[in-house]
């Protein structure tokens, strides 16, 4: 699962959505759910060591949806208004039945998007897919060097993901990339760039990480120089201006590194839906790390009801939660507070201002970790990388380690 | 007016993008990878008959007959054409 959707998206950037919600719930604001995210299941081939997916996620491996029971989702969310369906994971592909969500999404009018690291992409597959109606895929890379693709997904998966690419567009699909920015491979943006019009990208994402996850617990090795991420958009931006329309490039900036935070999500409960391969409804990626939340599971009442009316969705709509500095900051419209999760996370409170907000009176946090990552003490610790043996560590409270001073456990 | 559309112009829906009515949000929409645009009234009259056989003097003509009470429309509709063609949601046939 690639993080581009995270905080706030190239998809939002594109939305007119409907902005007048000072509301509590959905029935009275009448926000409707634009995007669904499907992270049909946890489990991945790959091992990034920046992956946003629960440092947990082992405990819902075994309790996926059944294909039926998704279809039914995707019924339910297009009743609501959702559009775009993004079908994702862990690696959905190690699913045998995405060719019948496929199928499903298309009937019901979706435009849908296979996220992938294309491990288990076949030609019998994408084949599949084609002529399921699939609209478009989409690819993570991760390096122009076998080395660091290799290292930072802890898996040899570098010549794969090369087919993968020319399979996509052999079969006439939009090329859309998506690069996880991070210090090992910072330095590489204009060959990163490079080769993604060599490959014929339609649509370039550099998605700079963002914490949370397993990139959180990984932040100290991780996380490049502000210098680094100016110098990388100088040169998306040299890049932009060369290529024109023919290649969009989209560069996700780094709520760290900037001085507001971001509108996480457009808004907590606005346009994103998110169903997780147990069935959980939430209204962000990271949402069950947040404390004293019952989050709504498809098994028992239903989108309609998880939307509108149940606690956690309207829990975070509006502004009516806040408390000082936002509830008087006139910026509070613009970024509604910032990023929940990134405030629990990392201040153990989720009502508070997004530390990332220079007015927080937790900013002192953000300062410091981008101080950490520069310390060669800490950044020379070893990696944890995403793996069924790590996160049964931590499932199990065998392993505490970085999590505890992160809260970043539910 | 960027993209100098002419009456003769014929334009159909580009690649990879998508046109359709949407009943839940009661508008016209555009789908493309990691986007959508909601076209609210007008714009979405203009792009619905945007089907890679009409002209652009075509459908100002078509639009002009539907709304005759629409006073000066020629201008938006060319509007929502340089628009359109601009943010590339449509591509030229001819």
């Amino acid at each position: 699962m690639t993080q581009t959707s995270l905080g706030e998206s190239v998809v939002q950037k594109e939305i007119q959505s409907q902005a007048q919600n000072n509301g509590v719930a959905a029935n009275i604001t009448h926000t409707q759910p634009l995007w669904l995210l499907a992270e049909v299941t946890y489990r991945c081939p790959l091992h990034c060591a920046f992956c946003y997916n629960p440092t947990d996620y082992d405990k819902h491996t075994q309790n996926e949806l059944t294909t039926e029971q998704w279809i039914q989702a995707l019924r339910d969310a297009r009743k609501l208004g959702a559009l775009q369906l993004g079908i994702s994971g862990g690696e959905p592909l190690l699913r045998d039945d995405i060719e019948d969500i496929v199928i499903e999404a298309k009937k019901l009018g979706y435009y849908s998007n296979l996220i992938t690291s294309g491990v288990g992409l076949t030609e019998k597959r994408i084949q599949a897919f084609k002529d399921g109606g699939l609209d478009h895929i989409q690819l993570s890379m991760h390096d122009i060097t076998e080395e660091i693709n290799n290292f930072i997904t802890n898996t040899r998966t570098f010549e794969l993901k090369k087919k993968v690419a020319a399979m996509i567009k052999n079969h006439g699909y939009p090329m859309v990339l998506n690069v996880v920015i991070h210090r090992y491979n910072i330095g590489h943006i204009k060959e990163i760039l490079e080769m993604a019009e060599a490959l014929g990208a339609d649509y370039v994402e550099l998605a700079n990480t963002q914490y949370y996850g397993w990139s959180l617990v990984n932040r100290n090795q991780l996380m490049p120089l502000k210098e680094q991420i100016d110098y990388a958009e100088k040169i998306t931006n040299e890049f932009r201006e060369k290529v024109g329309n023919k290649m969009k490039i989209f560069f996700v900036v780094p709520d760290y590194f900037s001085n507001r935070p971001k509108k996480c999500m457009n808004g907590w409960g606005e346009v994103f839906m998110i169903v997780t391969a147990n069935g959980d409804v939430l209204p962000c990626h990271s949402a069950r790390v947040l404390p004293n939340m019952q989050f709504p599971n498809v098994r028992d009442k239903g989108l309609e009801w998880a939307w509108k009316d149940s606690p956690a969705f309207n829990k975070y709509r509006g502004t009516d939660w806040m408390k000082g500095p936002c509830v008087t900051c006139p910026e509070k419209l613009n970024d509604l507070a910032g990023c929940r999760c990134q405030a629990f996370l990392l201040t153990g409170d989720a009502e508070s201002a997004d530390p990332v907000c220079s007015l927080s009176p937790n900013h002192h946090l953000i300062e410091k970790a981008i101080e950490d990552s520069k310390n060669p003490v800490l950044a020379s610790q070893p990696i944890i990388f995403r793996t069924d043996k790590n996160s049964k560590k931590y499932a199990s409270g065998e392993s505490t380690e970085r999590v505890e001073e992160f809260h970043a456990l539910p | 007016m960027d993209n100098n559309i002419q009456a003769s112009d014929i334009y159909a829906i580009a690649l990879h993008h998508r046109f359709q009515w949407e009943e839940a949000q009661q508008s016209y929409v555009i789908l493309f990878p990691e986007g959508m645009v909601k076209l609210h009234g007008g714009a979405g009259e203009v792009i619905k008959r945007v089907d890679g056989k009409a002209t652009v003097g075509d459908i100002v003509a078509d639009l002009k007959a539907t709304f005759p009470d629409a006073v000066g429309i020629e201008d938006d509709i060319m509007g929502m054409f340089d628009l359109a063609v601009g943010k590339a949601w449509l591509r030229k046939l001819n």
